[in-house]
């Protein structure tokens, strides 16, 4: 039985179209790059990026954040389906687990890569080394996405497992856990805002709108990806996911853009009408401060490409034609992810501390490096959903994929 | 705290000696390979300075004088000294004498072995115009002065260090606790214990800690060979640094490098709980202010005017 199961996942992992094999052959290639460059880093150190004492963190971070957010946007699944019951979203909702799994280990890679001493990692690691909990949200950082990783891993294994069995899984033995993954996705996007927001040495970050914002915004980015990938999926297997899973989902999609675009409305009056001293990272990054401005064009068109969306989701007719709700999730893909580099983590640090204006940009190293994550948090995806599909449509195992469970 | 880390460091002991009798199997393996292979790997796997005993300590002190002797061609002389009795130290800095000629700078990066390339300094000196009114927060700084001579007519200096906060947000927010307060009130950093993760550089409000983005470089006939394993040791690329109030030198009763390298007596060094050193005079009798005091972090750095409001212009 499990030497059989294994057979199958290999077979499905190795065989497929020509365009899965092109796709992972990409794929390979791009980790293949990044990972020559992270030898180049180790060897010179960080240096090699464009981070300096001024800007001390940089893309790694950025990236790490907004990946924060891909993962914990697998609730806006969880919670229509095993809390509201909404069937067609059923299909879907291990896709999501695994896109969570994907996005928490580009989220760890992303953390290590931006480490000074990752050979000093066992430092971090409770008793043998020294786990500075409570006082560092650090080491709460590590604990909730660590805790999530396992949950969505358990969830995952054991709904294929018994699927791949033939039986149907008994949603109440895993009820606790599927509760306590909706807070522990809010957890881990909210400990991550409290990263920065805990800072009073960087205004720009100390705003308590930030988690809030964090959430709002990663339940727009999250999904908006995923419904681009649900659509792939469905044409290219026989997965049945339906019109009724995907309107939902961008149902959900606009309601937290809304609440996106409410919150950056209340930063900016925050910061504009009270305009003191610390509106400096504000300026900075909206219209140039002392002729430094390389950040507006990148803030503007993340407010327009965001707005833009917000106008074609929030009509549910537009909403419902499928090539409209692709340019919006595209354009929500962009602007949350311009929102979280060059809108959130750069202009905390400018101008710094002592009132220095460091214009930083990453360079191709970073994008390299950070390109190969992205190719290796893909290739963990797309492997985690081919093995699901296979199993759910009953290409492997014992499913009945007339059945619903 | 630090009783914390003790009390955890006992009940550790023995696992401790485990590691070390693992580290010191495999150093006696690879001898054969070269010292310098076996104490990277010590390295590797050496405790945190709290948690190394008296023992331990003094082996590791010995192998740095060695390594250190070694590498920069001189005879030199580690230690660890702890923090003295009744002792915590304070800083004072007159602005009304400071003329921004940077000597403390330079001084700091000699006896504290800082990176020449890339270039690494504890103290940042910021100029301000004259009748700038956003200074105290720092904003409108410019530490890229570079006149014939200075002072500038119309120009004032700051002179930013560690300020060594009693509340140290860059303490707290430290995922591994490599940084932290010596009972003298100095905040350190363990260089063989950070990870490098930058957090503590993102919670400073004074921009005073300095990340080795590279291999720190220092000339071996300008190196300092006397040397603190808290201070002024040479640090490691990945590594955050910081001012230690020269610890190697405080400690010993003496003043920092940057007191003594000031040739306008702007920078006042002493003994907070000594009611008739210098400091405590000028916190007395001057009216001192620190950086950023609305974040509440307590430094214990000052700033005063002993005459008028800046140098003659």
């Amino acid at each position: 039985m499990v030497i059989d199961a294994i057979n199958g996942i290999v077979r499905t992992v190795v065989s497929g179209s020509k365009e899965y094999k092109v796709w992972m052959g990409f794929l390979s290639l791009l980790a293949l790059v990044g990972i020559a460059f992270v030898f180049r880093q180790v060897d010179q150190g960080l240096i090699a990026t464009n981070m300096r004492d001024d800007v001390s963190w940089g893309w790694y971070i950025a990236n790490f954040t907004f990946l924060v957010g891909v993962a914990a946007a697998a609730v806006v699944l969880v919670i229509p389906y095993y809390i509201y019951k909404f069937e067609p979203i059923g299909e879907i909702v291990l896709i999501g687990e695994i896109m969570a799994v994907a996005a928490v280990s580009m989220c760890l890679m992303f953390i290590v890569l931006d480490m000074g001493s990752p050979e000093r990692f066992w430092h971090l690691i409770p008793m043998i080394g020294i786990f500075n909990f409570p006082q560092s949200i650090l080491t709460w950082d590590v604990v909730v996405l660590n805790m999530y990783l396992v949950l969505n891993l358990t969830l995952v294994v054991y709904a294929l497992s018994k699927t791949y069995a033939g039986k149907s899984y008994k949603t109440k033995l895993i009820m606790p856990l599927i509760f306590f993954s909706v807070p522990a996705a809010i957890s881990i996007h909210t400990v991550t805002a409290f990263l920065y927001l805990g800072a009073p040495a960087r205004p720009f970050w100390n705003t308590a709108v930030l988690a809030p914002r964090f959430i709002a915004s990663a339940f727009c980015s999250g999904p908006a990806f995923m419904l681009i990938i649900f659509q792939i999926i469905r044409k290219t297997t026989k997965l049945n996911i339906t019109d009724a899973a995907l309107h939902k989902v961008a149902e959900i999609v606009t309601w937290c853009m809304a609440v996106n675009l409410f919150l950056l409305g209340s930063e900016v009056f925050k910061e504009v009408y009270s305009a003191t001293a610390h509106i400096e990272p504000f300026n900075y990054l909206w219209h140039g401060l002392r002729g430094h401005d390389q950040l507006v064009p990148w803030i503007w068109t993340a407010l327009i490409v965001n707005s833009i969306a917000f106008l074609i989701l929030i009509v549910p007719s537009i909403r419902k034609n499928f090539f409209m709700l692709n340019i919006a999730c595209v354009f929500i893909f962009i602007g949350v992810y311009i929102e979280k580099g060059m809108g959130l983590i750069f202009p905390g640090f400018i101008p710094s501390t002592l009132g220095a204006i460091y214009d930083y940009m990453p360079n191709a190293m970073e994008l390299w490096i950070s390109l190969g994550v992205w190719a290796i948090g893909l290739l963990i995806f797309t492997v985690g959903a081919k093995i699901c599909i296979a199993i759910k449509t009953g290409e492997i195992g014992h499913a009945d994929p007339s059945a619903h469970h | 705290m630090s009783d914390d880390i003790k009390g955890r460091a006992k009940s550790l002991i023995t696992r401790r000696k485990f590691l070390a009798g693992l580290t010191a199997g495999a150093a006696a393996t690879a001898l054969t390979a070269g010292d310098a292979g076996a104490y990277a790997f010590e390295e590797l796997f050496r405790q945190h300075y709290k948690r190394l005993d008296a023992d331990d300590l003094k082996d590791i002190l010995a192998k740095l004088e060695e390594e250190l002797s070694f590498k920069y061609g001189k005879k030199v002389h580690a230690k660890a000294t702890p923090p003295g009795d009744n002792t915590v130290f304070g800083y004072a800095l007159d602005l009304s004498r400071c003329i921004g000629c940077r000597r403390c700078v330079y001084a700091c990066v000699r006896e504290n072995n800082l990176s020449r390339d890339p270039e690494v300094q504890w103290i940042k000196v910021l100029e301000f115009q004259k009748g700038n009114n956003k200074w105290q927060g720092l904003e409108h700084s410019n530490r890229y002065y570079n006149p014939e001579q200075v002072p500038e007519k119309g120009r004032f200096y700051v002179p930013v260090q560690c300020q060594q906060c009693k509340k140290p947000p860059c303490v707290k927010v430290c995922p591994v606790q490599a940084t932290w307060q010596e009972a003298d009130g100095i905040v350190v950093v363990d260089y063989n214990w950070c990870i490098g993760c930058r957090f503590c550089m993102a919670a400073c409000p004074y921009g005073a800690r300095n990340f080795n983005w590279g291999k720190p470089s220092i000339p071996k006939e300008e190196f300092n060979p006397d040397v603190h394993y808290l201070g002024n040791r040479p640090q490691y690329k990945g590594i955050v640094g910081k001012c230690t109030f020269c610890i190697q030198r405080s400690r010993e009763g003496k003043y920092t490098a940057c007191v003594e390298a000031c040739p306008v007596g702007a920078r006042k060094f002493g003994n907070l709980m000594d009611p008739n050193s210098e400091i405590r005079y000028i916190l007395e009798n001057m009216k001192v202010f620190r950086l950023k005091e609305e974040l509440d972090t307590n430094p214990k750095f000052f700033y005063f005017f002993s005459m008028g409001t800046g140098v003659k212009s």
